[in-house]
């Protein structure tokens, strides 16, 4: 992030990488790097495709399309997709944990540290040849092995059990000794699948402990997938967020823990909510980047996920067949549709971005050309009767005196020409109806009656929220009551929170 | 509610009734079982008549046996049993075991007081009481030996347990001479002691350890690998082809011929392999057994090279490095050469210790190799094989390399089968020795060389055992041949081991390296492997 990181470089370097099994994309376009020295956590709800991410990184699947770039100490760079599974670890230096402890339980603690220096001990024994008739030098390399295995099971704290069965172990000691194995094999990147599954809260404390030895000790940098909240905030550097099989944020823990994509698709927030949440980030800083990003309408970014709405959208697979994903499942990409929204409707008002030529996409996302990602369709924002083409005296009233508009409502309320309470006031069973649909929302103008709230307004009276809203406990986006200001310093404040959201690197 | 605990509990208390009831369900499904099987005999007569007959005093003793078998069992074996388990109040302590109950001193000088007059009166006998009794005699003889060892087992059985493996070294070394030793003195001549000592150096010596070796050869591929081999004994045929072809077209020696078999017998091993690296499990059962059965199907078939079902005779004898040779008519023959008298009984006395030292160095191999990263990466690999890839060990290699090391030791033995019958053919090769093998590592336990020398010797010199059971026709009637049963005791045998130590004799692992102490990982926590 920073002057310290760019000189360490990045480790790990994933690039549009997609992974389909048949019709089902399990990874779709995913972009992220991964920097030396340092943590790096892959969260995300079931199903998202971390593990698949592992896989793909480790060997164990070969992905569709992408690139995945390591660079070891040393300067040699490796792509992996490209390695064959088992010289991944021999030769690019990445070991791995698995989610279901694959320990060989058959084997001593010890036994199963000394199958993870398999290859340095090959050669040691000149590929059995020289051990087989004893020669010292063998020898001298198993006794250095097992002084390697045993300062590991030191580190895990399992020393005292060197003598017994893996299978024989606690489940919490199992995890330690799947990294301490992990770590025998000499890695720079350690990979580790939900290393604290299952762990109770000590246990977890110690893992969390390892971790941070090793990254500070051993000189391995950790990729994490984990579903421990704790675990992540407290050992991570950077975190990367998946939602079925795309990123859908990228940044350091704090950032990542206030971003709305991130509580939405963690939480599965109802439309208030992510309204509520897209206000309190601020909206503005969206828009920004949307105006300077490709058309929503004319495809997908090359790397940006979230711009391409649901994965089903955007995919098309060649033998016709296709997992679809039902649309409403992606909590982000709900959030990000509406985004969408704003952000189609402000290339509408600005005409002279709408021809900027789109960066060409990738070609998984050009199925996607054909149907907007936005869900609200242009056709319905005629429906509103009363427009005015700006507001009356240059000066629009703060909408979000009324109950149930909140910043980002009453912007798609001004660029469908709004600005009044008098316009709201006016509206008929209609126009409820239209304003609803590119708002996407069901009923709920009828319900809380803005229509009404407008009229009391208009004639210069306050409702209840309205006087809350005045006093400032409420917040609006207009920096004093009445005066229907420009835009606050409050969402110019959220901004740098989500300002790393977009790029893929 | 509780009346009718407590009725329940009267039934149950009963031991007696339960057994008579026991004992009479189990009269009635042998009954149903056998009156078919047993009870009607269908043969033809002289003129080639269907004729039915009926053994129904056969049935009938068949059915009472096994319904007081049950009796005594659940109404003596079953309360015995668990009183066992059960500490005197007073002392503390358990019963004493039946095998201190059963081993008892007094016994024991009776048993070889027995035995030693038995054989001394041994030629006589017949002469005395007649054939029949002295048949019974004979087994009383071979009941009292059969005592007396199980004493000498029993009270020395921790220093046996301690030192297993030089004791039965030590026995194996000496096995012949004390052979040649005790039927000499039994005869009162060495000749005849030579003589006598044929069969029993080379049926049963010679044919165990053959089989213990390619047991332990299979055991690195299954035991060790967890790769599941059914065509082995193709390496086996192949190694016998080897040196019969090549010893009888170009009159090669054993001693070159013997690693030459085992080369050729590994790159056969590696390409089996090749295509099964991908299976496993059935799978891989499934096509090497078709292996197994193609190589033979070529033997049989390749008739140019191979003699078809004929098979190759007058496969030339090893000799001793050259030195002195075991054919009477050469001038350096070994009673030539050490002058000795011409006896045919040198040459198995000297096939016995070539075939334990070609077992010592099998396990000395796979002991060795179990300690090096490969063998450590072939237990790995029967225990997970993902985990291994994740470590970056190379998986076919691996395999590879345990298919080959295996099928080599498999050569081996084949080339010494071949040198040792002077005759091969097809019919050597044949499923059944596959399954055997394979048997003999799954009861021994599967990684364990003691274990799986242990299975042989009980396998394999059980079933020679029951051609010396002669007795048996004195008892059964002059038309009862033992050896037909073998097959059936061989199955029982097999499910009584494997119910009462499922993961064979030595169920236990012992690890390959250690901290602190050596300990034995238990059987419950080893895998079998996916193949």
């Amino acid at each position: 992030m920073d002057a310290n990181t760019q000189m360490n470089g990045a480790i790990l370097q994933v690039d549009h990488l997609s992974m389909k099994f048949g019709g089902l994309v399990a990874i779709g376009d995913l972009s992220f790097t991964a920097k030396r020295g340092e943590i790096t956590a892959l969260i995300g709800p079931n199903g998202a495709g971390k593990t698949t991410v592992f896989n793909c990184i480790t060997g164990f699947y070969k992905p569709s399309e992408g690139m995945i770039t390591l660079n070891r100490a040393d300067g040699s760079s490796y792509l992996l997709e490209r390695l064959p599974n088992h010289e991944i670890p021999a030769r690019a230096k990445v070991a791995r944990t698995f989610q279901n402890i694959r320990l060989f339980s058959g084997m001593t603690l010890l036994e199963n540290l000394l199958v993870a220096q398999h290859n340095k001990l090959m050669k040691a024994s000149g590929y059995t040849v020289l051990g087989l008739f004893g020669f010292p030098s063998y020898r001298q390399a198993s006794a250095e092995s097992i002084e390697l295995a045993r300062h590991w099971l030191e580190k895990a704290d399992l020393v005292d059990r060197a003598d017994d069965p893996a299978g024989d172990l606690p489940y919490g000691a199992q995890r330690r000794l799947e990294i301490a194995r992990a770590m025998c094999t000499g890695p720079e990147l350690l990979c580790l699948d939900e290393p604290a599954a299952g762990l109770n809260p000590k246990e977890s404390a110690a893992l969390n402990e390892l971790l941070m030895d090793i990254k500070n000790t051993s000189g391995a940098s950790i990729l994490l997938i984990e579903h421990d909240m704790s675990v992540v905030m407290q050992i991570s550097d950077h975190v990367v967020v998946l939602e079925y099989g795309r990123k859908i944020s990228d940044g350091n823990p704090q950032s990542v823990r206030t971003d709305p994509r991130v509580i939405a698709a963690y939480l599965g927030v109802d439309d208030e909510e992510v309204e509520t949440v897209l206000t309190e980030v601020g909206d503005e800083d969206v828009i920004e980047q949307l105006d300077t990003g490709p058309d929503a309408a004319h495809g997908p970014g090359t790397s940006a996920s979230y711009l391409a709405g649901p994965v089903s959208d955007t995919v098309g697979h060649s033998e016709g067949e296709r997992v679809t994903v039902s649309k409403g499942a992606s909590k982000a990409a709900q959030i990000d549709a509406r985004a969408v929204t704003v952000a189609s409707k402000a290339v509408v008002a600005k005409p002279e971005q709408a021809t900027k030529p789109a960066p060409a996409a990738k070609p998984v996302a050009k199925a996607a050309a054909k149907k907007p990602a936005a869900k609200a369709p242009a056709a319905k924002a005629e429906g509103v009767s009363n427009r005015l083409a700006a507001p009356r005296g240059g000066k629009a009233d703060n909408l979000t005196r009324i109950k149930g508009i909140g910043a980002v409502n009453e912007k798609k309320l001004n660029e469908h020409g709004i600005f009044h309470f008098d316009q709201i006031g006016a509206w008929k069973k209609a126009d409820v109806e239209a304003a609803e649909a590119y708002l996407a929302f069901d009923g709920r103008i009828a319900r809380e009656d803005w229509v009404k709230q407008a009229r009391l307004l208009a004639q210069g009276k306050d409702t209840e929220f309205s006087r809350r809203v005045d006093a400032g406990k409420v917040a609006t986006s207009h920096a004093s009551a009445k005066s229907a200001g420009a835009t606050s310093g409050k969402t110019a404040a959220a901004k740098p929170a989500t300002g790393k959201r977009g790029g893929g690197k | 509610m509780a009346v009718t605990v407590s009725r329940e509990r009267d039934t149950v208390a009963s031991p007696m009734q339960r057994a008579l009831r026991e004992a009479f369900y189990a009269g009635a499904i042998a009954l149903g079982l056998f009156v078919l099987f047993i009870g009607l005999k269908t043969g033809q007569n002289m003129s080639n008549e269907l004729v039915l007959t009926q053994r129904w005093g056969l049935l009938a003793a068949v059915v009472i046996a096994t319904a007081v078998g049950r009796f005594l069992y659940v109404a003596y074996g079953q309360p015995f049993m668990a009183n066992q388990k059960i500490a005197d109040v007073a002392t503390g302590l358990l019963p004493a075991s039946v095998g201190s109950r059963f081993f008892q001193l007094p016994a024991f000088i009776l048993a070889v007081v027995a035995a030693a007059l038995l054989f001394v009166l041994g030629g006589s006998l017949a002469g005395w009481v007649g054939a029949e009794p002295a048949g019974y005699l004979q087994f009383l003889r071979a009941l009292a030996v059969i005592y007396v060892l199980g004493c000498v087992i029993y009270y020395f059985r921790a220093f046996i347990h301690a030192n297993f493996t030089k004791l039965g070294i030590t026995a194996l070394v000496l096995y012949p001479i004390l052979v040649v030793a005790v039927l000499s003195l039994n005869a009162w001549s060495i000749a005849g002691g030579l003589q006598g000592s044929l069969k029993w150096v080379d049926n049963f010596g010679i044919q165990i350890l053959i089989y213990v070796m390619l047991a332990w050869g299979l055991n690195i591929v299954v035991g060790l690998a967890g790769l599941l081999d059914l065509g082995y004994v193709a390496f086996y045929a192949l190694g016998a082809y080897a040196y019969a072809l090549l010893a009888t077209h170009y009159g090669l020696s054993f001693w070159i011929l013997l690693p030459a078999a085992g080369c050729m017998a590994a790159l056969w091993g590696v390409l089996l392999g090749f295509p099964v690296l991908r299976l496993r499990g059935d799978y891989l059962a499934i096509v090497t057994l078709a292996f197994g059965e193609i190589i033979r199907l070529v033997l049989i078939n390749w008739r140019e090279v191979t003699n078809g079902s004929a098979g190759i005779s007058g496969i030339p004898k090893v000799s001793f490095f050259g030195l002195m040779t075991f054919n009477v008519s050469d001038p350096n023959y070994i009673a030539k050469v050490l002058h000795l008298a011409t006896s045919s009984a040198y040459y198995k006395i000297f096939l016995y210790y070539l075939i334990l030292g070609l077992c010592l160095l099998t396990a000395f191999v796979t002991i060795r190799l179990r300690r090096l990263p490969v063998g450590r990466a072939w237990e790995a690999l029967r225990e997970d094989e993902i985990a291994c890839r994740s470590l970056g060990i190379n998986t076919t290699t691996t395999k590879l390399t345990a298919f080959a090391t295996g099928a080599m030791f498999g050569g081996f033995a084949g080339s010494f089968f071949a040198a040792r019958q002077g005759f091969v053919s097809p019919e050597s090769f044949v499923f059944l020795e596959s399954a055997i093998i394979l048997a003999i590592v799954v009861l021994g336990g599967m990684g364990s060389l003691v274990g799986i020398a242990v299975a042989a010797m009980v396998m394999i010199g059980g079933t020679e055992a029951l051609r010396e059971l002669d007795f048996l026709k004195q008892v059964f009637g002059p038309d009862f041949t033992p050896e037909l049963y073998r097959m059936l005791l061989f199955g029982m045998a097999m499910v009584i081991v494997m119910l009462w130590k499922p993961r064979g004799f030595v169920g236990s692992r012992e690890p390959t390296a250690f901290l602190k102490e050596r300990k034995a990982v238990s059987g419950s926590f080893t895998k079998e492997g996916h193949g």
